[in-house]
C-alpha cells in the first residue's frame, strides 16, 4: 500500500446521486434495502498510517463502512479526522465519529468542513463519555455542542449551507448524518423519545451502543415502530464478541453505559472456551436481532477482537452474499 | 441543594403554574422597566433572579433559562451541560455517569415533564447555549420579548382597524386611533391574560 505519495490531483465531487444527501456507500446501501453492516476501528496509539490501514484490513471486507472512533471512553489516539481521511482516500467507506467533549463549536464546525474536502461522507455525531473515565482525568470538558445540537449544526452546513454564525459557505459538506443511542441504558422509557427527537435535529442513521439484551430492545423497537421512527432513520444495532467473563464484568462496571445481562456472563463463565463463545453469542445476537422488525443492519464493536468480525458477519449469513468490497467514493 | 432540586422537580406542575405568575408581572412592569432604563433594573433583577433559582433549582445563571421546557430540572447541572439530554451513559437507578452520587439530570427532566401542562415542550431540540449570556437575566430578557410582541400585535390591530375605516377615520379620529396609547391601557390587558 502507498501511503506516502498522495497525488497533486484535486478530487472533484460530482453532486450526490438523486434521493441522496451524500456520496456515501451506506447511504446507498442503507437506501436500497440491503442489510447493512458496519465495524468499529481500533484506533492506533502511533502516527503511522500503516497501523491505520492494518487495524482496518480485515473490517473492510465485510463492513460497508469503518467508524474511526474519537477517543472513545476518553482515551487519547490517533484522530478520528486523521483515520476517516486516510482510509477515505484509500477507497474505503468510513464514519467519521464526533464527540462534543473535546472541541467547541468553532472547531467542530472547520473540521466537518475538512473532512468533507477529504471526502469523508459519514458522520456519527455523539456527545461523548466524560473526562474522568479516561487516561487524562485533568481534561478540561468542553461540551459546548450535546450530540443534537452537532446534528442540527452540521444539517445546517448542509442544507442551508451556512455556519452557524449564519455565514455563508460557497460548498457545503455532503455528509449522511448518524447519531447513536443505547437502548438498553436507563431511563429506559424515555430512550424512544430521545431518538424522536434525535431524527427531528437531523439523524439519518442510527448506531446504538452494545445490545446484549435482546428482550429488552425488543421493547425498545416496538416503542419505536409505534412512533413511526423505523420509516425515518436506519437504526443499525450495536453488537460485538465479549472475551471473557472477567472482561464483560470489567466493561459494565468500568465503559460508561454498557448492560450486559448476568445469564450471558454466567454462560461466557461455563465455556471451556471463552473466546469462541464469546463469538458464538455474537453471531446468534445478531442473527436475533436481524429479524426484529424495523433494523436496518448492524455495527461491530470488536475491541481488540477485530480478527473476529469478519467470520462474524461471514457465518451469520447477514450479508446474503454481498461482497463490500473497498472501493473508491470519488467521482 | 441537591435535594430542594429534587423537590422542584417533583412539583414541576406547581413551579410551572408560579413561574407563569412572576412571568405576567414581569411584562406587565414592562412599561415600569422601560422608564427606569433596562440596562438599569437588569443587575437588581438578575440578582433577585439567582437567589430564588439558585436556591429551587441549582440555577447556574446561563441567562437562557429552559426549566419550563425541561421538566424543572436545570441541565446546567448535567455535568456534560446537555441541552438535549440525557446521554448514554446514565446508570442503573438512574445514577449520573459522571457524578454516580447524583440523580441523572435529564431522567429526572423527563419525569418532571410528565406533571406539567407544557410537558411537551421537551419534545423540542434545544440550540447550543450562547455562553456570552452566562450571568444575565433570563426572565427579564422574556418578558422584555413577551412585552413587545404585545404591544407589536396591539399596534397591528388597531393599524388594521384604521385602515379598514380610512373615511371614519378622517372625520373623527378618536373612532380609529393610531396615536400611542399610555402603557396602563396595554397592561391590563397583559394582566388579563
Amino acid at each position: 500500500m502507498s501511503t506516502g505519495d498522495y497525488s497533486d490531483e484535486v478530487p472533484v465531487y460530482a453532486p450526490p446521486p438523486e434521493g441522496h444527501v451524500s456520496h456515501s456507500r451506506l447511504e446507498r446501501v442503507l437506501r436500497a434495502g440491503r442489510f447493512a453492516v458496519t465495524a468499529e476501528l481500533n484506533p492506533p496509539d502511533s502516527a503511522d498510517p500503516s497501523d491505520v490501514f492494518e487495524a482496518a484490513q480485515p473490517l473492510g471486507e465485510v463492513a460497508d463502512a469503518i467508524n474511526a472512533t474519537d477517543a472513545s471512553g476518553a482515551n487519547c489516539h490517533m484522530s478520528s479526522i486523521g483515520i476517516s481521511a486516510l482510509l477515505t482516500r484509500a477507497g474505503y467507506s468510513t464514519v467519521y465519529q464526533i464527540s462534543c467533549r473535546d472541541r467547541n463549536r468553532i472547531a467542530i464546525q472547520g473540521d466537518v468542513l475538512g473532512a468533507a474536502a477529504m471526502g469523508v461522507s459519514n458522520v456519527l455525531c455523539l456527545t461523548g463519555d466524560g473526562v474522568g473515565v479516561g487516561d487524562q482525568p485533568g481534561a478540561k470538558p468542553v461540551f459546548d455542542f450535546d450530540s443534537l445540537t452537532l446534528l442540527r449544526t452540521i444539517r445546517t452546513m448542509r442544507d442551508q449551507g451556512m455556519f452557524l454564525s449564519g455565514r455563508k459557505i460557497t460548498r457545503p459538506p455532503q455528509m449522511f448524518l448518524g447519531a447513536a443511542e443505547n437502548p438498553c441504558i436507563p431511563p429506559h422509557d424515555w430512550r424512544p423519545e430521545r431518538l424522536a427527537k434525535k431524527v427531528e435535529a437531523g439523524a439519518e442513521f442510527i448506531q446504538t451502543n452494545y445490545i446484549y439484551d435482546i428482550p429488552l430492545f425488543e421493547k425498545f423497537m416496538a416503542r419505536v415502530r409505534d412512533m413511526g421512527l423505523d420509516k425515518k432513520v436506519y437504526i443499525l444495532a450495536g453488537v460485538g464478541p465479549l472475551a471473557s467473563a472477567k472482561a464483560a464484568r470489567w466493561m459494565r462496571s468500568n465503559v460508561p453505559g454498557i448492560h450486559v445481562p448476568d445469564a450471558l456472563i454466567e454462560r461466557m463463565e461455563k465455556a471451556e472456551k471463552p473466546g469462541a463463545e464469546g463469538k458464538k453469542i455474537c453471531i446468534e445476537l445478531i442473527q436475533q436481532i436481524r429479524e426484529i422488525k424495523g433494523v436496518a443492519g448492524v455495527h461491530v464493536m470488536a475491541y481488540r477482537r477485530e480478527h473476529q468480525v469478519s467470520e462474524i458477519i461471514l457465518e451469520s449469513g447477514v450479508l446474503e452474499g454481498r461482497q463490500p468490497r473497498r472501493r473508491s467514493e470519488r467521482r | 441543594m441537591y435535594r430542594i432540586r429534587l423537590f422542584a422537580i417533583r412539583h414541576s406542575g406547581v413551579f410551572e403554574w408560579i413561574y407563569q405568575r412572576v412571568e405576567g408581572v414581569m411584562v406587565a412592569l414592562d412599561p415600569v422597566f422601560a422608564k427606569i432604563g433596562y440596562n438599569r433594573v437588569e443587575r437588581p433583577i438578575a440578582l433577585l433572579e439567582q437567589g430564588v433559582k439558585s436556591v429551587l433549582f441549582d440555577c447556574k445563571m446561563c441567562g437562557q433559562c429552559a426549566l419550563s421546557s425541561t421538566g424543572m430540572s436545570c441541565p446546567m447541572n448535567c455535568p456534560k451541560e446537555l441541552r438535549n439530554g440525557p446521554c448514554g451513559g446514565v446508570r442503573p437507578g438512574n445514577y449520573c455517569e459522571v457524578k454516580p452520587w447524583m440523580k441523572c439530570v435529564w431522567a429526572a427532566a423527563w419525569d418532571g415533564s410528565t406533571r406539567m401542562k407544557g410537558g411537551q415542550k421537551i419534545r423540542e431540540v434545544l440550540p447550543p447555549v450562547d455562553r456570552s449570556l452566562k450571568g444575565s437575566s433570563s426572565w427579564l430578557r422574556v418578558s422584555r420579548e413577551k412585552a413587545a410582541k404585545l404591544r407589536e400585535a396591539r399596534e397591528a390591530a388597531r393599524t388594521a382597524v384604521a385602515e379598514a375605516f380610512p373615511e371614519a377615520r378622517a372625520i373623527e379620529p378618536a373612532v380609529a386611533p393610531l396615536a400611542e396609547e399610555p402603557a396602563s391601557a396595554v397592561n391590563r390587558e397583559v394582566l388579563k391574560k
